[in-house]
């Protein structure tokens, strides 16, 4: 943080550098923040809270992503959706009891051509037909 | 590296550059695209680079990282140089056999070619792929041809000979007369005339001027935007310095995805380079002009790439928009004139500058010239990116070049324009690419996200899906988009579940009314074109559910 000491303008960018270290921001944190750059918390949870990229709570230790745009939609999204939320029994934005998934639906990150996909740690499973997921998350511990 | 000081030693360089290349010396363009990478491309380059050491062949063949190719249905793919082999699904199993067979043997490995999924044909050089044949790939066609870390494989192609070209042999006026008559239309949704927006900018009365680039793209199903920019960073860097020429600009901003690692890095290499190289920053080339570029990330809600909230974004703020009637070309970033252009059009201005705008005109039809980037998807055979001139129908997209629909299924609708869009009936697959004429039929080309809807799509449940995904990236600052859209799902859950009462096609009609009418941004405004298409081509599938 200490680069953007003082400069309230980079608000956006530590937000997402501790975000895509931490995975998510504890309140002490965004206290931090505001402090340091100089910015009311007010406006800090205000930023923090709209994008969606940001995470107030904790995430599991595997974050599962299942693509719920357009083209994975028509190429069966849903299908899959719901394998994977049977298989973790969880539902889109939850973290399973022991921490091991969260699970979340997000819109298309460009990789279309590889529907239905699953994300899985930032690692892609595209074309995934709903029998080969249990096969895909064993290798997640 | 060395500073270019002037156009003469640009020339020089890309001289050097071009002695320095052997043309016939082996080079192996793997695939680095996201669709690519999302199929295991870096176990291929890793075995690449293995075999290509074990077989003693290190330092004597190139091997480069590409962005997108264009095929990406059949990733990961590799072109091998100087022949152009194309193979497609390749494997890391499959390199030790390449290298061997094809780059020392120059021998075909025939089950790794394309082949035709009806006929069975096969096709061993990228041009004859049907697939490539019928486009006209003028800003992604050098994709696999270079290297994108490389500013060298750039200038080696001819590339900063338009800046070169603008900076030393043309006014900015020039520079901003030639787009005009170009009639370079945004490639970023709306195709409003490029050079109007300059101009707008250039004459704007504030002294400091700013120039973005909108690599948001946030649309769903879009993805060429990060196929050219990942793939070629120069290009559209090359654009951009040239339009802050012409529009008196010294500082740029380019706004793009926070969730593409290679785009991120691709770019912020690109103005590393460039800077060192004397292509950016103070005194441009030895000409006097100084311009700089600074990042800056989206944070993932689609509301951003709004030219307005965009700005605000950049400010550090929410992405908020604000009204229409002040212009952001006259008061954008802190209230200064700020012209924001797409990806793909800055990318067309190098060529304009280059080959004219009597050249440029020469392709497309009379109202859209140039070419198109499209990125196909949904229920298509070949997905990936596609390049056209105007004028090139959606039969010839869909069936020449994507290969028809898959699983001997029948097309029913084609989607362009996101959720914001529209769906017209296979009954209007002859119509051009072109902004005005797919306007008129009600499916305006958006950025040029192009669904496939096969016979199994449910139109209904397409309205409602598009509505629910605005719901969600709608900045819920105002009223009518607010509740309009949540009124909109209520009665689309019902006629979806078969529960339609009778009035509810009128109700929606008249939500949909109010929110176009009253709604802040064109978020709202245009948030119900998906439900009038339906309601216009497929009203018969909202009427069986209704009783
Ligand atoms: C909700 C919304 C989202 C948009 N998202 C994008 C985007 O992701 N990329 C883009 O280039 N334009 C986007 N636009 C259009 C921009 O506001 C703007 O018109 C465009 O970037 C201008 O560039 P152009 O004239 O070169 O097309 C969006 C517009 C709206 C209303
Ligand atoms: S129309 Fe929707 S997205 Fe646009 S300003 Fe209003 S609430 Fe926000
Ligand atoms: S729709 Fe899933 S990646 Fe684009
Ligand atoms: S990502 Fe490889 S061809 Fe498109």
């Amino acid at each position: 943080m200490a680069k953007y000491e003082g400069k309230p303008g980079a608000l956006i960018h530590v937000l997402m550098e501790i975000q895509s270290e931490n995975h998510w921001l504890p309140k002490e944190i965004l206290n931090a923040i505001s402090d340091r750059l100089n910015v009311p918390l007010s406006r800090v949870m205000q930023v923090a809270s709209f994008y969606k990229t940001f995470s107030l709570t904790p995430k599991g230790r595997h974050r599962i992503h299942v693509c719920s745009g357009t083209s994975c939609h028509l190429r069966g999204a849903d299908e899959l959706l719901n394998s994977v939320q049977e298989l973790v029994g969880v539902k889109a934005g939850e973290v399973d009891a022991d921490a091991r998934f969260s699970l979340e639906t997000g819109c298309c990150l460009g990789s279309c051509t590889l529907g239905p996909e699953m994300i899985v740690d930032g690692e892609h499973h595209g074309r995934l037909s709903s029998d080969r997921v249990e096969e895909v998350l064993k290798n997640y511990a | 590296m060395q500073r270019i000081n002037s156009a003469a030693e640009l020339d020089a360089r890309r001289e050097d550059i071009r002695a320095g290349k052997d043309a016939d010396r082996p080079a192996i363009a793997v695939c680095s695209g996201a669709g690519c990478a999302g199929l295991s491309n870096g176990r291929v380059i890793a075995a690449f680079e293995k075999e290509l050491e074990s077989q003693g062949l290190a330092g004597k063949v190139d091997l480069r990282a590409t962005g997108c190719h264009g095929l990406c249905e059949l990733g990961p793919n590799v072109v091998i140089y100087p022949e152009e082999i194309y193979y497609v699904h390749v494997k890391p199993e499959d390199v030790a056999e390449i290298v061997k067979e094809t780059v020392q043997g120059k021998k075909v490995v025939d089950r790794l070619v394309y082949s035709d999924p009806a006929s069975g044909e096969k096709a061993v050089h990228l041009s004859e792929i049907p697939f490539y044949k019928y486009q006209s790939r003028n800003l992604i066609g050098n994709n696999t041809r270079i290297n994108p870390s490389s500013i060298d494989d750039y200038i080696g192609i001819g590339g900063y000979a338009a800046l070169a070209k603008a900076l030393f042999g043309m006014k900015p006026e020039q520079v901003l007369d030639e787009v005009k008559k170009a009639n370079l239309r945004g490639r970023g949704g709306g195709g409003f005339p490029a050079g109007l927006k300059w101009e707008t900018t250039r004459n704007a009365p504030e002294k400091e001027k700013y120039v973005i680039v909108n690599g948001h793209e946030g649309e769903p199903g879009a993805f060429m935007d990060r196929a050219v920019f990942t793939g070629n960073p120069h290009l559209v860097l090359e654009g951009l310095i040239i339009g802050a020429y012409a529009i008196g600009a010294h500082q740029g901003f380019i706004y793009t995805r926070h969730d593409s690692k290679l785009l991120k890095q691709n770019i912020d290499r690109a103005l590393k380079q460039a800077r060192e190289n004397g292509l950016l920053g103070e005194n441009i080339l030895g000409s006097g002009f100084d311009f700089d570029v600074e990042v800056h990330f989206d944070v993932g809600i689609f509301v951003s790439g709004e030219s307005s909230a965009l700005m605000r974004s950049i400010e550090g703020k929410n992405p908020e928009p604000r009204p229409k009637y002040i212009r952001t070309s006259v008061s954008g970033i802190w209230d200064k004139p700020s012209n924001l252009n797409n990806v793909e059009t800055w990318a067309n201005v190098p060529q304009i500058i280059e080959k004219g705008a009597e050249w440029y005109t020469g392709i497309g039809t009379e109202s859209s010239k140039g070419t198109k980037m499209i990125s196909l998807s949904g229920n298509i055979v070949n997905s990936g990116v596609v390049e056209v001139p105007f004028g090139t129908t959606l039969r010839q997209i869909i069936f020449d070049i994507g290969g028809g629909i898959p699983g001997g299924k029948k097309l029913k609708a084609l989607h362009f324009g996101g959720a914001m869009g529209g769906s017209i009936p296979e009954s209007l697959i002859d119509t051009p690419l072109d902004f005005d004429a797919l306007k008129k039929v009600g499916a305006p080309m958006g950025a040029g996200a192009l669904m496939v809807m096969d016979e199994d799509t449910d139109m209904v449940e397409m309205a409602r899906f598009f509505l629910t995904f605005l719901t969600n990236e709608s900045c819920g600052k105002c009223v009518p988009c607010r509740e309009g859209i949540q009124q909109l799902l209520k009665i689309l859950t019902d006629i979806c579940k078969g529960e339609g009462k009778k009035g509810d096609i009128e109700t929606m009609e008249e939500i949909a009314d109010v929110m176009s009418a009253a709604s802040l941004c064109s978020l709202g405004k245009t948030a119900t074109d998906p439900l009038r298409g339906t309601l216009k081509y497929f009203r018969e599938e909202y009427e069986t559910n209704i009783h």
